[in-house]
């Protein structure tokens, strides 16, 4: 019995170490910028350059820009495949899975020769327009999460009914979308959301390509000419994926009917970021 | 009556009077509320790809031709992708080799309640953190000053680096990328492994079957279709990344995401076009693997009911 146990047991247990390895050595490393002595010095340094800050502040607005946007098209879309178009829905589900068939990094060499400044759409020409275009990029990289999400969440509530009868008390279409519908919903937005927001914050390869100042490319300049703030960063890259998971675990939680939406959200993982 | 409570639920505002002949208004503005979504999707992510994969069959004046796709036989590019091929499948094989028993050892193993919920989170933490700051991570761990490399140099005199090892190199990129490799076989096996009714153990069990045969017979061919599925999507996972490459190795390691990033950035291939062609490649490859993937998946799932 017990040596049957024994290696299920070994196995997780080198597991552990090989995943928590890098995590300590990563944090060892931050702490040790001051020769012989652990300290925050990293951590500092790190707080007191303001292109940190700046391009932390980017990355965040860029990702609540990206959540908002992607749930005013994601809901309507799957409340009205849901209500009006259910034959189009495997359409729909799979356009919201293509971004993880189509490589970001072609993603965006589209957008750029597409969109260039002597196109039909001249996002690139200006700083607005390329950072909108980027905030666009990103909605499309979130897709396949947000609408996972939410198309999970309506399928939990009875749309129809309750379209019904809102519709009975006299309520409209916006009215029913934004006060009936969405809050319903919410906790699969939410969930949605902070996966979004896992993502958006380190991306990489649409940002330095469009030549935006995101937190990606800075991170990526960082690791370039530094040694020990990269780890520092690591560190706090890190802490803000646990915290985006954890508040996904607790949205996903409390979700009525839908205690697994969160953890099936998990295996699509962040591929778009890499 | 019933007709206008019916055009009134469908959302028309100019119900017809019930005397009038009944005309096909009704729905005639339902598509309406889908089009922001299939022009967003046609812009931004069907646009461009089809831009691309056109460009890859065009010269630089416009004309058709297959010199691009032909210009991809190169020995640089072929090289580019054959480092790439082989980075995925070696990533792909391992997180799957690994990531299967863990995942088994967490379902069937017998280990205290606690362990599974644990894991599965830990799993999908570690699933997102990739990109650059894994990078950092594994440089902190197993660079050159990394934690774990001067531990062994001080501990037991074993240089790493001396022995050939080097983080910025094809194993190296291999042993990083399982950090989110292993994680993400974790989370996409486990629900097959719980597919796996013990009633099939017990019976094959009765049966006089030994463990061996059990697996080879019962276990492995139930569960193949969901092991080779999850492999695929680890390769595609792996065959598009960049971010994390390009952190750890630079430009030094020339796999097929780094060598379009370059070119991007300054035509280093002298050719926009063999560009294209370059993107299309890789649409190519991750496009496959993911059609398998849904192709087996869809084949797996006849065993969960």
């Amino acid at each position: 019995m017990t040596n049957s146990r024994l290696v299920p047991f070994a196995i997780v247990a080198v597991g552990a170490l090989y995943f928590f390895l890098p995590l300590v050595a990563t944090f060892e490393f931050s702490l040790s910028m001051l020769r012989g002595i652990w300290s925050f010095e990293a951590y500092r340094v790190v707080f007191d350059d303001p292109r940190f800050r700046e391009t932390f502040v980017f990355s965040v607005v860029a990702a609540l820009a990206t959540i908002v946007l992607g749930a005013l098209l994601v809901v309507p879309t799957a409340y009205w495949v849901r209500l009006k178009f259910p034959r189009l829905r495997p359409l729909v589900e799979f356009i919201t899975l293509l971004p993880l068939v189509i490589p970001p990094i072609v993603l965006v060499f589209g957008y750029l020769r597409l969109y260039n400044s002597s196109s039909f759409l001249p996002f690139t020409g200006s700083a607005l327009g390329t950072n909108i275009l980027l905030v666009f990029g990103y909605v499309i990289l979130s897709l396949p999460y947000m609408f996972r999400a939410v198309d999970t969440g309506m399928a939990a509530i009875d749309i129809r009914t309750l379209t019904e009868a809102a519709e009975s008390l006299g309520a409209r279409r916006p009215t029913i979308l934004f006060k009936v519908i969405l809050p319903n919903v919410r906790a699969a937005v939410l969930s949605g959301a902070f996966l979004t927001f896992a993502i958006v914050i380190g991306e990489f390869v649409l940002a330095s390509l469009l030549n935006r100042p995101a937190f990606g490319p800075y991170l990526a300049l960082m690791g370039a000419n530094r040694a020990y703030e990269p780890a520092a960063l690591a560190v706090i890259a890190f802490a803000v994926t646990w915290a985006c998971m954890a508040l996904l675990q607790v949205v996903g939680s409390q979700a009525p009917g839908r205690s697994r939406s969160g953890r099936s959200l998990f295996k699509l993982g962040r591929r778009a970021a890499r | 009556m019933a007709s206008i409570v019916d055009a009134g639920t469908t959302g028309s505002r100019t119900a017809p009077a019930a005397g009038q002949p009944r005309r096909r208004p009704p729905r005639s503005l339902a598509w309406l509320g889908i089009v922001p979504f299939f022009a967003f999707a046609l812009l931004f992510l069907i646009g461009p790809t089809v831009y691309l994969i056109f460009g890859a069959f065009q010269t630089p004046s416009g004309a058709l031709t297959f010199d691009n796709i032909i210009g991809l036989f190169t020995p640089q590019i072929m090289a580019a992708y054959s480092i790439s091929i082989q980075v995925s499948l070696a990533s792909a094989a391992f997180g799957a080799l690994v990531g299967f028993f863990i995942a088994y050892a967490i379902v069937h193993g017998g280990l205290p309640g606690a362990i599974r919920p644990t894991v599965v989170t830990f799993a999908g933490v570690a699933s997102n953190f990739a990109g650059i700051p894994l990078a950092f991570a594994f440089l902190a761990t197993l660079g050159r000053l990394g934690l774990v490399t001067l531990f062994l140099k001080d501990t037991f005199g074993i240089n790493i680096y001396t022995l050939g090892f080097n983080l910025l190199s094809f194993w190296g990129l291999t042993i990083t990328y399982l950090y989110f490799q292993i994680p993400l076989m974790v989370l996409i096996i486990t629900p097959a492994l719980d597919g796996l009714k013990k009633e099939w153990s017990e019976a094959s069990e009765i049966l006089g079957a030994s463990r061996w045969q059990y697996w080879r017979m019962v276990g492995l061919p139930v569960l193949a279709p969901s092991i080779l599925g999850c492999f695929l999507l680890l390769f595609a996972n792996s065959f598009g990344a960049i971010a994390t490459a390009y952190a750890l190795t630079g430009s030094s390691l020339n796999i097929v995401p780094i060598l379009l990033y370059a070119q991007i950035r300054g035509d280093v291939l002298y050719n926009p076009n063999l560009g294209y062609a370059l993107a299309f490649g890789m649409i190519v490859i991750t496009g496959c693997s993911n059609v398998l993937y849904l192709w087996l998946r869809a084949r797996a799932e006849r065993w969960r009911q």
